[in-house]
């Protein structure tokens, strides 16, 4: 009697596509990803527990206030006039604009408020008070 | 005298330490690139020039005092009562709307901190009103 071969079927995973596989992913990552392109002034954020995202990073332009009312926008010092300008300029290339304030815990309203009063003139309506998460007690 | 025989050269790149590379440049930028996805409390401001006229009795007065109490509509509140109140008197007028207004002196902090209770007690329409 005679035994049958068993058929010899290949059970192996093809892998010579595999770097082709790993270069797209890394491609998409490197795509994805956007720098921080500022450093902004050293601040402590207020927290919490409320809070929302921000859409998405490339709608956003960050203004850092610091405990001494320093106003800095991409890493350059603003007095509380100048700040009009230069977020009216933003809003017109942009529509869509948020801004982010990151302030400081520490900073005083006054600053704050006017702020708020440059921002409406400059038409930048949608703010976002940056903040930390708030672990609910 | 007997011919050497030349070895065969093959010019192919070995491919097997391909993936290998590809996954150390991933892995490499994986770790360095850092997240951190903006959050925070979102507030609309209301444009130039579009102040209206409302009706005072559908205004709720925040005050944020240099020290740091909190006022609202004359009263002083603690500010682990706040959002309860809050909701009482949204309760009462779902038409309120919450003015806050902060003393120029008065901390950052503690305004984010009323701006949250507010947004805990699901008040929507808030007010930021000048500084005085």
């Amino acid at each position: 009697m005679k035994f049958r071969r068993k058929s010899g079927v290949e059970s192996k995973i093809s892998t010579s596509s595999m770097p082709d596989i790993i270069f797209m992913l890394l491609i998409f990552f490197m795509v994805t990803t956007v720098l921080r392109k500022h450093s902004g002034l050293p601040v402590s954020l207020p927290k919490a527990e409320r809070i929302e995202k921000l859409e998405s990073k490339r709608h956003t332009s960050d203004i850092w206030v610091s405990k001494d009312g320093l106003i800095s926008i991409e890493d350059k010092l603003y007095d509380k006039d100048g700040v009009r300008y230069v977020m009216y300029e933003k809003r017109a290339a942009d529509p869509q604009l948020t801004v982010s304030l990151k302030a400081d815990r520490a900073a005083r309203m006054e600053i704050i408020s006017s702020i708020h009063s440059e921002l409406r003139k400059a038409d930048a309506l949608k703010l976002n008070y940056s903040t930390k998460v708030k672990v609910p007690n | 005298m007997a011919i050497r025989e030349r070895k065969a050269r093959t010019g192919a790149i070995p491919e097997g330490g391909m993936a290998d590379i590809a996954f150390l440049l991933l892995v490499f930028f994986l770790v360095t690139t850092t997240i951190d996805m903006d959050k925070g409390v979102g507030i609309i401001l209301p444009a130039e020039g579009q102040e209206i006229e409302i009706n005072k009795k559908n205004i709720l007065n925040c005050l944020i005092s240099a020290s740091g109490a909190v006022l609202l509509g004359g009263e002083p509140v603690e500010m682990k009562n706040l959002t309860r109140k809050v909701q009482d008197e949204l309760r009462a007028n779902d038409k309120l709307i919450i003015s806050v207004k902060a003393h120029e002196k008065a901390e950052y902090d503690v305004y984010i901190e009323v701006l949250d209770q507010l947004k805990m007690a699901k008040a929507t329409r808030i007010s930021i009103a000048e500084t005085e």
